[in-house]
């Protein structure tokens, strides 16, 4: 065989398996992207004003929203956050400032392990320490639920960012005698600061629309409930329930929520890039470097 | 940095012999050290209460069956009789077949976008890829069920019946909502995860690897099979323990697709149950003590094996990024 064709067919398996791997990549966007247009399409014919900002009604009857579920899912999560952000926060500054110590090891090792439970494993924990005690189902637990789901991504998005400011800022902080808690609150914080902000949203778009936890936690409600300690009405709940039920008029409306579950979760995550793009140009140290 | 740039960020240091100010300066500095301690212990005791409730949850369970309840498939609320074996065989099947597809897909995608697409094009296709892997699993489930489920009872199932007929996981009646539909949304679900993964490992080889190579006379295929894969796959076997991780906890998704029936069958075709799906379907439903501690400790195992899995996965793609 000549060197020629030897080089003829190492050239033809280039250009095969090169074809190949474009074809994956184009099949799994194309895939992925057919899912979307569906559920818009199917999704956009049952969106309207009263699907926004009405209660949901027997099926049957028109005219019936998902307005109670909207709302719930702004609390839960919202109730979420504020119980997730400060902790995880300070833990992620915690392991950036000791990274050295024992303690911070073991920490990392464990928000390790907890980002890895299934959030049904947490649910039953949200379950057996926050429902069945109280023997009622609440939206204060499902929120519980999410912050437990939420803090290992803040304390790892923490972390990297401040793992990512010059050692050199803290260490000219530190000459001109500023104590510990200055040199972290005024540069380490401040140049971290987009970073943070994106892993907070994030952490958001990560439980926006979960519902595994919330199946035995806010467990739904048809009412305008807003009192976080009873059961609550949330999109993805009533999404699951319509989607499950036998009736046309309530698959329909699946589609329409399961189309603003979208819209709400990439406008998350888009804000979450443009945190961390915007940062980079405004931010104060950034320009003084 | 210039050193004003710094010492305008300070407020400026205290002047020296103010006192009252440095005693000031050192209970805001001991109040903020107690806040990151405490915050640490606050998190541990969550997790640690998370293992103990679910261990405490499950013990009338474990003290009734013993170890058996792994291997037996009786699931029986009226008898007061429950075994883990159905639920642990449908997720590991459904999980094993969505990991296998998700794997080949996945990896040759994130080869293409890393190595071989035109630079704007493999970024935008990832940026793509990364925000469909934020689409929650409710979205995923409804297009499962009234989409996925009757393509599988009508073109996929027949055909695959038609050309593997002979072999026992393609035989019997085909229904929709089965094992193969779960294992097809898991799929989809855990795709972006491996490629998005992989795609950053082996963007994190130097150009001057591929370089030497080329310059050797290397074609690109084989660049990206003889100098980059072979640097990065145990990275890659790390981002396929995360995915199968993922895939064994999904709950919502699958719970949708696979028919929910306790029953261990050959076929492919027939539905089956996970255990994450049997706890979302009967944990409010649990009418005895027994039957909800079958399901906490249903949910303990479920916890345990993917914490393994997730664990070793998370280890091995971060000793590669590193």
């Amino acid at each position: 065989m000549s060197a020629l064709s030897i080089g003829r067919r190492r050239k033809l398996k280039n250009a095969i398996w090169i074809a190949v791997c474009g074809l994956c990549a184009a099949g799994v966007a194309a895939v992925l992207l057919l899912i979307m247009g569906y559920i818009v399409r199917e999704g956009i014919g049952a969106i309207s004003i009263p699907f926004l900002t009405r209660l949901p009604r027997p099926t049957g009857i028109a005219g019936g929203g998902v307005a109670n579920g909207i709302v719930g899912t702004a609390i839960i999560v919202g109730i979420g956050a504020v119980m997730a952000f400060p902790v995880g926060v300070l833990v992620g500054t915690y392991l950036a400032v000791y990274s050295h110590k024992r303690m911070a090891q073991s920490l990392s090792f464990v928000a390790d392990v907890l980002a890895g439970v299934p959030s049904i494993a947490i649910g039953i924990f949200a379950y057996t320490l926050l429902v069945e005690p109280l023997r009622h189902f609440s939206a204060f637990s499902a929120s519980f639920a999410f912050a437990v789901l939420m803090v290992p991504l803040v304390i790892r998005a923490t972390e990297a960012a401040m793992a990512l400011v010059p050692r050199e800022l803290r260490e000219a902080a530190t000459a001109l005698g500023a104590p510990e808690s200055r040199v972290v609150l005024k540069i380490l914080v401040v140049a971290a600061r987009p970073g943070i902000v994106t892993g907070l949203l994030l952490s958001l778009a990560r439980v926006t629309g979960e519902t595994a936890p919330l199946l035995f936690t806010a467990f739904g409600s048809q009412y305008w409930e807003l009192n976080p300690a009873q059961p609550m009405a949330e999109l993805s709940l009533q999404i699951f329930s319509y989607a499950i039920s036998p009736y046309a008029d309530w698959h329909a409306q699946a589609w329409a929520g399961a189309l603003i579950l979208i819209v709400a979760v990439f406008l998350l995550s888009v804000l979450a890039r443009l945190s961390i793009l915007l940062g980079r140009e405004g931010n104060s140290i950034g320009s003084a470097l | 940095m210039t050193e004003q740039a710094v010492a305008s960020r300070l407020d400026r240091p205290s002047p020296p012999g103010g006192r009252s100010l440095r005693r000031a300066q050192r209970i805001a500095s001991q109040c903020f050290a107690a806040a990151l301690q405490s915050s640490c212990w606050l998190f541990m005791l969550v997790v640690g209460g998370l293992a103990a409730e679910l261990i405490w949850g499950a013990r009338l369970s474990i003290r009734t069956f013993g170890i058996g309840f792994l291997w037996s498939s009786q699931w029986n609320p009226v008898t007061q009789q429950f075994g883990a074996a159905p639920f642990i065989y449908g997720t590991l099947v459904t999980s094993v077949i969505a990991l296998a597809l998700a794997a080949v897909f996945g990896i040759l995608a994130a080869i293409y976008l890393a190595e071989f697409a035109p630079r704007r094009v493999g970024t935008y296709l990832g940026l793509l890829i990364e925000l469909l892997a934020a689409v929650p699993s409710i979205v995923y489930g409804l297009w499962g069920l009234f989409v996925l489920a009757p393509i599988v009872a009508n073109w996929i199932g027949p055909a695959l019946q038609k050309s593997l007929g002979f072999l026992p996981i393609f035989q019997g009646t085909i229904y929709g909502v089965n094992v193969l539909t779960a294992s097809f949304i898991l799929t989809l679900m855990i795709v972006p995860t491996i490629t998005a993964i992989t795609r950053d490992l082996i963007a994190a080889i130097p150009t001057r690897n591929r370089e030497a190579a080329l310059a050797l006379g290397a074609t690109r295929w084989e660049v990206a099979s003889q100098v980059v894969l072979p640097a990065v796959h145990r990275g890659i076997l790390g981002a396929c323990l995360l995915a199968f991780g993922r895939a064994l906890g999904e709950t919502i998704a699958t719970t949708m697709v696979i028919g929910n029936r306790p029953v261990i069958s050959a076929s492919l075709f027939a539905p089956g149950y996970t255990v994450a799906s049997v706890i979302a379907n009967e944990f409010t439903e649990a009418t005895s003590d027994l039957y909800l501690s079958a399901l906490i400790e249903l949910g303990l195992i479920l916890m345990v094996v993917s914490l393994i899995v997730i664990g070793l996965g998370r280890l091995m793609v971060r000793l590669f990024i590193r």
